[in-house]
């Protein structure tokens, strides 16, 4: 098993079939209809059903309770362009939009999204692979060198803007404080956001 | 994490049964509560999601009437933040949520959730520390001689110097809100905003809520506070826990304080009414010699640690310009 470019067994996809194979969903026969999703005893084995729409998509999982919003984009989702930087909703890095509004994936269950419309990185551009203006003045400006904040700093910017709370290079700052960069990339990214607020006006 | 039943409510009565069966948590934003049950310290058997009673305009509702002003439990920090009524008539409130956390926390959180947020202390979010009275009653203070940087002047003990991080609780104990509670027999309560915290007596016991209690919303009582605001004091612009912070709101007629509010924040071992610097405001005019007095009245009783001596001058002079400030606004 590689990771190299030949290779078609994939270190996730690895780990992703150990689980299944692992784990066999049980329901618990004593779970009453209306609000009870999972048996009452709670143990490692059993799911809920999740379902909400990616990316315009329809998505479904069967989830251990414990999944984050992160953890079934990237490793049930395939989607890996939001990133885990903090886990404890202190870096940014896994921003994305749930009804439109940014969040944080890691502090959301994906249980408790269920029916809701979520959008990520992958889903920002167009159909046709157009960018997105606010993906587009991030390369005019090169305001990522790592990349690694980059997808959470894209999507919560075009919230940003969206909000109204762009107009000033002191707003910018304040309203995007809740994504770090540690390759300091501040600069290059308030002005890729003023960029992309002026084209979104125009 | 470890494993627990989720469960979603439909309805009030839904949430108050589940959650009036021991060792559960309900889950509204989750902000507070998935961080620490990432670092297992809170370890609950059943989770509650409670979001649906977003419907119920109870929660959800910012409504300002002849009877005050009534903030449901589930509105969201970002929504009550940019609300026109909250931002113009009750500037303190505004400010206290738009200074907190990060937009994307704003957005999850809720009014309810973000009073119970509980502390920063290292210790008490590291289980391998296993003195925290707080965590596990009786197994001592690890803060008290560890680093204590962050920790509370006011309103703590031997048992516990923890201090309460929030903001949005000091805009509503100065203002004598008062929290609308659902109790797990169904009956409607009604605690002062004040008193929801415990003092130190017991860190292990925050509030006075039981298990089955739940949150519905907060009322703020009539009155004119548009003379108010939430100075927050911190080592970055933006984005972190307050170093110091006050919650100001003054009535002044003919130069002359008529009424002062004052609590404070980043200092304390839960949300702090300043009464004592109040009642040397009342009946003066406000210059600096009046800030500074009550100031030193506020922090008379204030007990340093090895790091944390800094917090008395700091939240002394946040307390001076936060009046001065509230003073000079034109309303």
């Amino acid at each position: 098993m590689t990771d190299d470019s030949g290779s078609r067994v994939h270190r996730r996809l690895f780990l992703g079939m150990a689980g299944t194979a692992a784990a066999s969903p049980l329901v618990s026969a004593t779970a009453s209809a209306q609000t009870e999703v999972q048996g009452a005893a709670p143990t490692t084995t059993n799911t809920i059903p999740v379902a909400f729409s990616l990316n315009d998509q329809p998505a479904r999982f069967d989830l251990d309770a414990r999944t984050t919003l992160l953890d079934a984009l990237r490793d049930h989702a395939g989607l890996t362009g939001s990133k885990k930087g903090c886990d404890h909703g202190q870096c940014g890095a896994c921003t994305v939009h749930v009804e439109g509004r940014r969040v944080l994936a890691c502090l959301t269950l994906a249980a408790s999204i269920e029916g809701a419309a979520v959008t990520t990185i992958e889903g920002l551009a167009s159909r046709d692979g157009a960018l997105h203006p606010m993906q587009q003045a991030f390369i005019d400006h090169d305001a990522f060198q790592c990349g690694y904040c980059t997808p959470g700093q894209i999507m919560s910017a075009v919230a940003c803007v969206a909000e109204g709370h762009a107009t000033t290079d002191g707003d910018i700052r304040e309203y995007m404080s809740g994504n770090l960069c540690r390759c300091a990339a501040y600069p290059n990214i308030v002005a890729a956001i003023r960029q992309a607020r002026d084209v979104t006006r125009t | 994490m470890r494993p627990f039943a989720f469960f979603r409510a439909a309805s009030v009565t839904d949430a108050v049964a589940f959650a009036g069966t021991g060792d559960t948590r309900l889950l509204a934003g989750g902000t507070t509560l998935l961080d620490l049950m990432k670092l297992d310290v809170e370890r609950p058997q059943r989770v509650v999601d409670i979001n649906a009673l977003e419907a119920d305009p109870a929660f959800s509702a910012v409504a300002f009437a002849n009877d005050g002003l009534q903030l449901g439990a589930l509105v969201r920090m970002s929504d009550a933040a940019a609300n026109e009524t909250v931002k113009s008539r009750y500037p303190v409130i505004a400010q206290s949520l738009a200074l907190a956390a990060s937009a994307q926390l704003r957005n999850m959180a809720t009014l309810g959730g973000n009073v119970l947020q509980r502390t920063r202390c290292p210790y008490f979010r590291d289980v391998s520390y296993s003195a925290c009275n707080k965590r596990e009653a009786g197994s001592g203070c690890s803060a008290l001689d560890g680093h204590n940087r962050l920790h509370a002047v006011l309103g703590t003990s031997e048992a516990c110097i923890a201090s309460y991080p929030g903001d949005f609780a000091q805009a509503l104990v100065a203002l004598d809100a008062e929290v609308k509670v659902v109790r797990g027999n169904g009956s409607l309560a009604r605690i002062p905003a004040v008193d929801l915290h415990r003092s130190v007596d017991e860190p292990s016991r925050e509030t006075v809520l039981g298990p089955g209690d739940m949150i519905t919303g907060f009322a703020i009582p009539p009155g004119d506070y548009r003379r108010s605001m939430y100075l927050k004091v911190r080592d970055r612009r933006s984005y972190a826990f307050a170093a110091a912070s006050a919650a100001v709101a003054l009535s002044i007629e003919d130069n002359v304080v008529r009424t002062a509010r004052i609590a404070l924040g980043g200092v304390a071992y839960k949300p702090w009414r300043a009464r004592t610097a109040e009642a040397v405001l009342t009946g003066r005019r406000m210059d600096e010699a009046a800030a500074r007095e009550a100031a030193d009245a506020a922090f008379a009783d204030a007990r340093p640690r090895e790091h944390n001596a800094y917090k008395i001058p700091l939240g002394k002079a946040t307390l001076v310009q936060a009046l001065l400030e509230t003073a000079r606004m034109e309303v």
